[in-house]
């Protein structure tokens, strides 16, 4: 536990501003050209007789974000928690690249490292802020919980790594020491990213992360997610209701109807030139208004 | 003279079993709460009664009993406690720390260093370190199984951020054998070392709370801390004003109406063995031998 976080301390500050993880592997350098970051293989999840999801598979690459929509109740949280170990599926598997291991199946791996994985290499952003903060702790301490769970013991470092992300997400460092109770949506939710990225996590799983926002909060938002993505380079599994945040931040789509895949691919193409009925509609009805 | 209406030590020998293999459970695992069914006593639960369970299942006829409450064994909850053992198992007791076998404690850990072949007993309201910031019982059943302890570290970040530093001055938590994180039960944390290598078995009762943990002779007990915040066993900048002691834990005791306070021993077997042997404090009488 101590060395994997003192493996991962100095990680975070060397994040290269240089883009997605794609462009590294172009860029030359002798990094193999590594496998998918995560392989879902025909995931199902039921309710008693009620579908959840069923047979969903895709891979996600490294530095790739992909996007998931679909109407109320069609799946896309049931998938979302199937794949970052929140809900055990009922069949398929959750290929993910460990860094001792390359790649294990998640579903089947023992809690302690799942849970480990949990706090190192994957994050999740709740839709609801509270359900993902500690709004009993000082902006300062959410954002410092991940270092000091992976071993860091050092108050001064914590502060300014936690000072430095407050920062990033654009809350002023005379919040830090105050609770997220005392903040507005907005920045609960911005709270809520730099809590989960201060460990510099390979993968970041996100359930509807403009929801229940004001419009034009959901902008500002929508904007320094986009800066961090491309910045950090993160991967990402992004569930929304709403086709403007895929547009601006999945490289790849998927459209759920149902507990189903209807149709995926690269968000240009499947918002511009829908195959499938369902998605002709729902991009239409969107579009138009 | 042993009130015979009751078996040796008020427990029937059926529950003193049971009682027993908790604490043998505990020792085996260091640290570690162990359930147990406690039972009703004669008494309200904010008396000990956790630790007077496990006092009771401790005790054999030739042991002697010193009882204290916040260093002083003159305190109606010491004289009580001490009272039903003498009638409930006709212990012999004693105040002399040196002199006992069995100690049963609220709120401290004595001056003069214990030996092997001794058993400190306390009294523990709240057993759980993690409560404070994790209400869930099965969430920190399974941080303490996973080692998960970030949690704790948060705590002393929100105090020093909040305070400037570790504000924390009881049931400071500690690390034991490097393994579980445990509540040392609201003693100041000026006892905290006494705890580790200590040659006396240490024994904690939670009455309410149903749980049982233990310390063998000669473990390893350590208080959390930051590295730019080390770990202070900070008492009261003063010596006692009775005997003069530099390096016991003090209370300060208001004397007149005007204002007038005086610094003495909490410990008052101590400061009376210390005066006894001829030191006097500031404000101390000479003995006469
Ligand atoms: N805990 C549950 N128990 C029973 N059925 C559930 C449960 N959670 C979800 N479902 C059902 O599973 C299906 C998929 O629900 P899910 O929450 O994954 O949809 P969603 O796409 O995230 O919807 P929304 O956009 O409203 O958040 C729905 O029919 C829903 O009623
Ligand atoms: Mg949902």
């Amino acid at each position: 536990m101590k060395s994997l976080g003192d493996a991962l301390f100095p990680l975070t500050p060397a994040l290269s501003p240089e883009g997605r993880g794609g462009a590294q592997v172009a860029s030359g350098a002798a990094v193999p050209p590594a496998g998918p970051l995560l392989r879902v293989e025909e995931i199902g999840k039921r309710y008693g007789a009620r579908i959840g999801c069923a047979e969903v598979s895709f891979d996600l690459w490294p530095g790739e974000v992909m996007g998931i929509v679909g109407e109320s109740g069609s799946g896309k949280t049931t998938l979302l928690n199937c794949l970052a170990g929140q809900l055990a599926p009922d069949t398929g598997r959750v290929m993910f690249d460990t860094r001792e291991r390359g790649m294990v199946d998640t579903v089947t791996m023992s809690e302690p490292e799942r849970r480990m994985l949990g706090r190192t290499d994957w994050a999740f952003v709740h839709q609801h802020a509270r359900d993902g903060l500690r709004m009993n702790v000082s902006a300062g301490g959410n954002v410092g919980e991940r270092l000091m769970a992976v071993g860091a013991r050092h108050y001064g470092q914590i502060r300014d790594r936690a000072e430095d992300w407050l920062g990033r997400v654009e809350i002023d460092a005379d919040r830090m020491d105050d609770r997220p109770t005392a903040f507005s949506g907005g920045m609960q939710q911005r709270l809520q990213i730099a809590r989960n990225l201060v460990t510099g996590p390979r993968l970041v799983f996100m359930d509807e992360p403009t929801g229940g926002l004001d419009v034009s909060v959901q902008a500002r938002l929508l904007d320094l997610l986009r800066g961090l993505v491309r910045e950090m380079g993160l991967s990402a599994i992004i569930v929304t209701h709403d086709l403007a945040v895929v547009r601006l931040l999945a490289d790849r789509l998927m459209v759920m109807k149902d507990g189903h895949v209807v149709e995926q691919g690269l968000t240009d193409q499947v918002l511009d030139d829908p195959q499938h009925a369902y998605t002709q509609l729902l991009v239409s009805s969107v579009l138009q208004v | 003279m042993t009130d015979t209406a009751y078996n040796f030590a008020y427990l029937d020998e059926q529950t003193k079993r049971m009682i027993r293999r908790a604490i043998l459970k505990g020792l085996a695992i260091p640290g570690y709460q162990v359930p147990f069914a406690s039972r009703e006593m004669p008494m309200p639960y904010g008396w000990g009664t956790g630790g007077v369970q496990v006092s009771a299942a401790t005790l054999t006829p030739d042991d002697r009993l010193k009882v204290i409450d916040q260093g002083a064994d003159d305190t109606t909850n010491a004289v009580s406690i001490r009272k039903f053992f003498e009638r409930t198992a006709g212990v012999a007791t004693t105040e002399a720390t040196a002199e006992a076998t069995v100690i049963q404690t609220r709120h401290r850990i004595p001056e003069v260093p214990l030996t092997e072949g001794q058993i400190l007993v306390y009294q523990v309201p709240i057993p759980e370190p993690l409560r404070f910031l994790e209400p869930r019982e099965t969430e920190t059943r399974k941080m303490h199984a996973l080692e998960e302890y970030g949690l704790m570290h948060v705590k002393l970040y929100e105090d020093i951020a909040r305070h400037g530093q570790i504000a924390t001055a009881y049931a400071y938590p500690v690390k034991v054998e490097g393994r579980y994180v445990m509540d040392p039960s609201p003693i100041p944390k000026f006892d905290n070392p006494k705890m580790s290598d200590c040659g006396a078995i240490q024994l904690f009762g939670a009455g309410r709370e149903q749980r049982i943990y233990a310390l063998p002779p000669w473990t390893q007990v350590v208080s959390l801390d930051f590295e730019d915040f080390p770990f202070e066993a900070s008492k009261a900048d003063a010596a006692c004003d009775l005997c003069g002691a530099e390096n016991s834990y003090l209370d300060e005791v208001i004397t007149d109406d005007a204002g007038g306070r005086i610094f003495v021993c909490s410990d008052t077997d101590y400061c009376r063995s210390r005066r006894e042997a001829g030191f006097v404090g500031a404000q101390g009488e000479e003995q006469v031998a």
